[in-house]
């Protein structure tokens, strides 16, 4: 009898972890995989919201080379996280180098400098937008104070982009930092002693010693930053919905007025199809190369 | 004389630590300058941090201009619901992940994990027509439930759990103590910093998200504070000082979660990359 209860509790161990997966796997399944493969389905008809799915082939994806839009909205979505990261990742360590030293009111400034990365991206995106106002905006007005003529920032085709690189360095930088400043305290202070013993100055420790310890942690921030970079929408969406023109009009974006705005459902999941493989190959690409150098 | 050059050096880094923090500082700065400024004053030519006269009417003014009381509401309830439910079966899960044998446990948890960097942008169509059909589309649970599981979130709590030994897990089977039990008295107890890190979190994430509500919400009475937000911006009939008073408004919860609990969320941020 007790070997029984024994066997009747050992089968009930092994259902138990299932049922504590479930809740999670099958949300999963319903939200993020499904909708996946969907998503590569879809891409094969030509479909608007309202009439039925026609199939296509692969149409949606020979349109997609010839539309001069997508192939803008490329290479906005390149400028925009080739300069947002780019700029962000060098001023976060650099903030993290000057703030792992002894100052007073560390954990304040550390503090400032974090506090826009918990800002959402639409309150950013309006605090900014009126920053970067032609007439009565700050930047405007600061630099006509140094005697220079500004510009109508987010309508201009030429400077809408720079103050959304602006913008998005503002609360990059902070998250750039934070990460970095972590892993310089887990540098052992034994290697600093002895590049200064072998007379390193301070920009050879800096470049031999620091650089190379924190290679990890860059591979991290960058695989990080540019998968965000390429997703970025909700700051665009605020600030200046892709214009003027096609000026900002980035992947997600474009995705979204596709599918949302024009109903082009077919067009618009080929161009999410791409997007996923693009965004794929630039992890595996970077971790790659991450390792490669290590 | 190494170690006055030392102070110098460390004198002129404080110098432009300051600097900098300031310059971080002034978008904030200049938003609470004009949520206080007159209409006229905050279109005026002269750059005043201080205001000429303080407009605490502007508060009133913008919560009559759109239902901005009625947004916070939402998101509350949606911010709230979803950090008991993430943080529940998150836990649960990374348990089973982090301390059971079962078959296919990796290959599940690999598939998992690859969604990590699978942007939900790519899959709002289909998410679109799955809620469509759900009758979910424009309802609390259709803004909480399908987002409650998500992989960072999994990531987390199985690394943490497996650092508890098993010798207290397998010492409470002995004692008769039911699997569900040996959750909510010796796992539960033992992952507080864990917890914390992912309460702060989901509430973060959720309170600032966009692009769900997005596809969720058609009925303004259902807007969440960013959706109402973004579509404030392109009402034309809102002054500048009102729009900064509700973009004000919208951060100052999680400005209060980041100022008491800024550790955690450096933890947390070091773990992962949750901000575009």
């Amino acid at each position: 009898m007790f070997a029984s209860f024994d066997r009747l509790k050992k089968n009930s161990v092994k259902i138990v972890p299932y049922l504590f997966i479930a809740p999670n796997i099958a949300l999963f399944v319903t939200f993020m995989i499904i909708p996946i493969l969907f998503t590569f389905y879809i891409s094969l008809f030509n479909w608007s919201i309202l009439g039925t799915p026609e199939f296509a082939g692969l149409s949606n994806y020979r349109k997609l080379f010839s539309d001069s839009v997508f192939f803008k909205a490329l290479g906005n979505t390149l400028y925009y996280t080739v300069g947002s990261v780019s700029i962000s990742v060098v001023l976060g360590l650099a903030g993290a180098i000057l703030l792992n030293r002894k100052i007073p009111l560390r954990p304040f400034f550390r503090g400032v400098f974090f506090a826009p990365v918990v800002v959402s991206l639409v309150a950013t995106g309006l605090i900014w937008s009126w920053m970067f106002n032609g007439t009565y905006g700050l930047i405007n007005h600061v630099l006509s104070l140094l005697g220079l003529q500004g510009v109508n920032w987010l309508s201009s085709p030429v400077w809408a982009m720079p103050a959304l690189i602006m913008t998005t360095v503002w609360f990059k930088t902070g998250y750039c930092m934070v990460i970095y400043l972590a892993s310089l305290q887990n540098i052992p202070p034994s290697l600093y002693e002895a590049g200064e013993m072998d007379g390193a100055n301070g920009w050879q420790r800096f470049w031999h010693i620091t650089l190379p310890m924190l290679r990890p942690t860059t591979v991290f921030v960058l695989v990080i930053s540019v998968i965000n970079g390429f997703m970025v929408f909700d700051l665009i969406y605020t600030m200046t919905n892709g214009g003027p023109g096609r000026a900002t009009t980035v992947l997600v974006q474009y995705i979204y007025q596709k599918s949302f705005v024009e109903s082009e459902m077919g067009y618009g999941s080929a161009l999410g199809t791409f997007f996923f493989f693009v965004v794929l190959a630039l992890t595996s690409l970077i971790l790659f190369t991450g390792r490669e150098q290590r | 004389m190494t170690a006055r050059g030392g102070k110098l050096t460390n004198a002129l880094i404080f110098a432009v630590i300051c600097a900098a923090s300031l310059l971080f500082l002034m978008p904030f700065i200049w938003m609470l300058s004009t949520a206080l400024k007159s209409p006229a004053e905050a279109v005026s030519r002269n750059i005043r941090i201080i205001p000429e006269k303080i407009m605490w009417s502007n508060f009133a003014e913008a919560l009559n201009a759109v239902p901005f009381m009625g947004y916070v509401g939402n998101s509350l309830i949606v911010a709230a619901s979803a950090v008991v439910l993430t943080v529940f079966i998150n836990c649960l899960a990374g348990y089973a992940f982090a301390k059971y044998n079962f078959k296919g446990k990796n290959v599940l948890f690999i598939m998992i994990l690859s969604t990590l960097m699978i942007p939900v942008h790519i899959i709002m169509i289909p998410n679109f027509f799955i809620l469509k059909n759900l009758g979910w589309l424009n309802t609390y649970v259709g803004l909480v439930v399908p987002r409650a599981a998500e992989a960072f979130g999994l990531f987390l709590a199985r690394q943490f759990i497996k650092e508890i030994p098993d010798e207290m897990i397998e010492a409470a089977r002995i004692d008769g103590a039911g699997e569900f039990a040996i959750f909510r008295k010796i796992i539960v107890p033992n992952i507080g910093p864990l917890i914390a890190v992912l309460i702060i979190f989901t509430f973060m994430w959720r309170w600032n998200d966009l692009i769900w509500p997005l596809i969720v919400l058609t009925k303004h009475e259902m807007y969440t504070v960013q959706l109402g937000l973004a579509i404030a911006k392109g009402e034309h009939f809102i002054n500048w000082n009102i729009l900064m008073c509700l973009t004000l408004m919208s951060i100052i919860p999680i400005m209060i979660v980041f100022v008491f609990f800024q550790r955690y969320f450096v933890q947390g941020f070091a773990h992962s990359g949750l901000k575009g």
